[in-house]
């Protein structure tokens, strides 16, 4: 079976759920984005975009301070952080704006939550020079106002989003009321593998370049595949990114990691797939947080990346059929992570990052014997200092 | 017995008369108002009630009805409480009755226990605005077993070709929306909606109602022309705001509902 299938359904996840007036420019969109990829022009200047402004390839580099703490893991770091803008994020803006660009468009939208989406749109769209309004949660503004400056440096307008929980998915209604209205004219880029049917797909496939690169040079450097892989899980665009690759090596064990805030059994936290309950939010039917009543719950986590009640579909679908194992990190275990990471190997991870590096201290203790693995090290911690001072 | 829906559209037809189908929203200013109103509108006139379940996430509303639905949730309000009220409502009034609220609400009860129970209690139709046809086939023959009218949309954006599978589909009526965009009372709503409705009536003999935007008497009257009917919602909604503190607010707004009702009957 192809995955995604016609509709965009990834087994019983996906598909578009959206609003009738949205039906006919997705159907648009899923044209251009398929007649971009078979373009070998397109290819040509979305690598071209990749290498000489985002700086790719990026370094596979050998944690060996941190496989020597950790003992039975010998990590690998895909670097991810050394890109432009701090975040694998760019890798996702630079493919959809210059998609919009050829398809005409004359305007980009898109929705933030830690800004890392937020700020890689506003580059992309300066580059290319479009108008760029980002859509960010009042409460995301004043946690993230570093990247806030960013933006309208760039010249992109941040507007305040004051609807719910004033934070990431009351951004993408937001965004998505804005594509509506104005959708003869506008792009609206989405910052993970979620939303309607084409975008998981779109998203996957601009940021499979992760995976691409590593698998090469891990092969390169070791002389077979790694037993693991690790990375955070926000909305699953990082993640995908590296797994997608090697879905099937089936001899590669696939884990990702959620955001547990307070622990997955409190009231406060990110981790859809711990709470086991599926839903349909945002265009596409998957792992969702939801009350009683079936109202969307309010997630948290220290991190603004990963703060969002849903995850993207096909990650749900990896965790039903077993493809990838999905696990979780607190707040307080992630902070861990960014300390370890940060005094054994002098780089600092995103709060979001840190959330897979710690895991890699529970896997440590749970492998029967030495194991190597690719964490995917979606972006570096700058943006993170104002909020995390408190625990130096 | 045929839906109440159909049937009133026969009734209309044969009266030479448009439809007044008014939206409000269960549970703003609280669940007893809204049977009010509903009562009040009844005597005023309308032809369907659209009861909007609320969400916590409205992506297809405009700021009115986004308010409408956070008052609704802050007060408690829950799909299992307004189906309550609906099996209340049903023993004093035969009005068709439709649900307008977001598919996760239906898949997260279970579609065929969600039709069952809504039938059970009365309910005629549902209307559910981010769910197209592609997505929709279970829901259709469920809702096509136990006679409930699944309402769909046509938009400006929609192709002939989609406009032709939405047709063969559709039961009860079509819900035209007048512009690309969200709901939310406007001054103009464009005019896509009659070149949209000669083209959907060369596929389909179900009703076509417009609505997203409709807020005066004037508009309707000049869209029912084209039309079968039209729906109002925020303009009603902010009719309920403004008169919210005053005692008489549901014969206020009733008496806003007979403007409109009066033009299209
Ligand atoms: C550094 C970093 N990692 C991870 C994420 C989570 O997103 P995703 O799960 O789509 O990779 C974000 C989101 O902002 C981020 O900034």
């Amino acid at each position: 079976m192809k995955n995604p299938d016609k509709h965009g359904h990834f087994g019983a996840f996906g598909g578009k759920y959206v609003p009738e007036t949205l039906m006919v420019p997705l159907e648009e969109l899923e044209v251009a984005f398929k007649g971009a990829m078979k373009s070998a022009a397109f290819k040509k200047e979305f690598t071209a975009l990749l290498t000489d402004y985002a700086g790719r390839p990026t370094n596979l580099y050998l944690a060996k301070r941190l496989s020597a703490h950790l003992k039975t893991l010998k990590v690998y770091c895909k670097r991810e952080d050394l890109l432009h803008t701090g975040a694998h994020k760019i890798n996702n803006t630079l493919g959809q704006v210059l998609l919009a660009k050829k398809m005409g468009k004359t305007r980009i939208i898109a929705e933030t939550g830690a800004g890392q989406h937020g700020v890689a749109t506003a580059t992309a769209a300066a580059l290319m020079g479009l108008p760029c309004d980002v859509y960010m949660g009042e409460e995301d503004i004043h946690r993230q106002a570093l990247n806030v400056d960013r933006m309208r440096l760039m010249g992109a307008k941040v507007i305040p989003v004051t609807s719910g929980s004033k934070t990431l998915k009351d951004a993408m209604n937001e965004a998505i009321r804005d594509w509506v209205t104005n959708v003869s004219n506008t792009f609206y880029c989405i910052g993970s593998v979620a939303g309607p049917h084409p975008y998981p797909l779109m998203v996957r496939e601009f940021q499979a370049i992760i995976g691409k690169e590593a698998r090469k040079q891990f092969l390169k450097a070791e002389g077979k595949l790694p037993n693991y892989l690790v990375a955070c899980v926000g909305g699953g665009s990082n993640a995908m990114g590296l797994f997608y690759p090697f879905v099937k090596d089936k001899k590669v064990k696939i884990i990702g990691v959620e955001a547990a805030g307070h622990g997955v059994h409190s009231q406060f936290h990110a981790a859809p797939m711990a709470a086991k309950q599926i839903g349909v939010l945002h265009g596409s039917k998957s792992y969702l947080m939801q009350t009683r009543d079936g109202q969307v719950k309010i997630a948290h986590s220290i991190a603004a990346g990963l703060d969002y009640p849903g995850v993207g579909p096909e990650h749900s679908y990896f965790n039903v059929t077993g493809r990838a194992q999905y696990v979780s990190v607190t707040d307080k275990e992630a902070i861990k992570g960014l300390k370890l990471m940060s005094e054994l190997e002098g780089v600092i991870p995103a709060v979001e990052t840190a959330h897979a590096v710690y895991y890699l201290e529970k896997l440590a203790k749970k492998v029967k014997k030495k194991s190597t693995v690719i964490l995917c090290f979606s972006g570096r911690g700058d943006k993170d200092m104002g909020q995390i001072k408190e625990y130096i | 017995m045929t839906n109440r829906i159909n049937k009133k559209f026969k009734e209309l037809k044969s009266q030479r008369q448009k439809a007044l189908i008014a939206f409000i929203t269960a549970g703003d200013p609280s669940l007893t108002k809204t049977k009010e109103l509903v009562l009040g509108f009844e005597k005023a006139g309308i032809d369907i009630v659209e009861l909007g379940i609320p969400f916590s996430d409205p992506m297809a509303d405009g700021p009115t009805i986004q308010a409408s639905s956070q008052r609704a949730l802050d007060r408690g309000t829950t799909l299992t409480k307004i189906i309550a009220l609906t099996e209340r409502l049903r023993k004093k009034t035969q009005i068709p009755i439709t649900f307008m609220m977001y598919y996760n609400h239906i898949f997260h009860y279970g579609e065929e226990r969600f039709v069952k129970k809504i039938k059970k209690v009365g309910v005629d139709g549902l209307i559910v605005p981010d769910l197209p046809v592609e997505e929709a086939k279970s829901l259709i023959k469920l809702c096509q077993k136990h006679d409930i009218s699944l309402i769909p949309f046509i938009s400006p954006t929609t192709s002939e070709a989609r406009i032709k599978k939405i047709a063969k589909q559709a039961s009860g009526f079509i819900y035209y929306v007048s512009v690309a965009g969200v709901t939310g009372a406007r001054s103009s709503v464009g005019d896509s909606y009659v070149k949209q409705i000669k083209r959907t009536r060369k596929y389909t003999k179900t009703p076509v109602c417009v609505g997203f935007g409709i807020s005066t008497p004037q508009q309707a009257k000049k869209i029912a022309r084209n039309a079968d009917g039209v729906i109002v919602g925020s303009a009603i909604i902010n009719q309920i705001q403004k008169h919210s503190k005053n005692k008489t607010m549901v014969a206020k707004v009733s008496g806003f509902v007979k403007t409109l009702v009066q033009v299209l009957h």
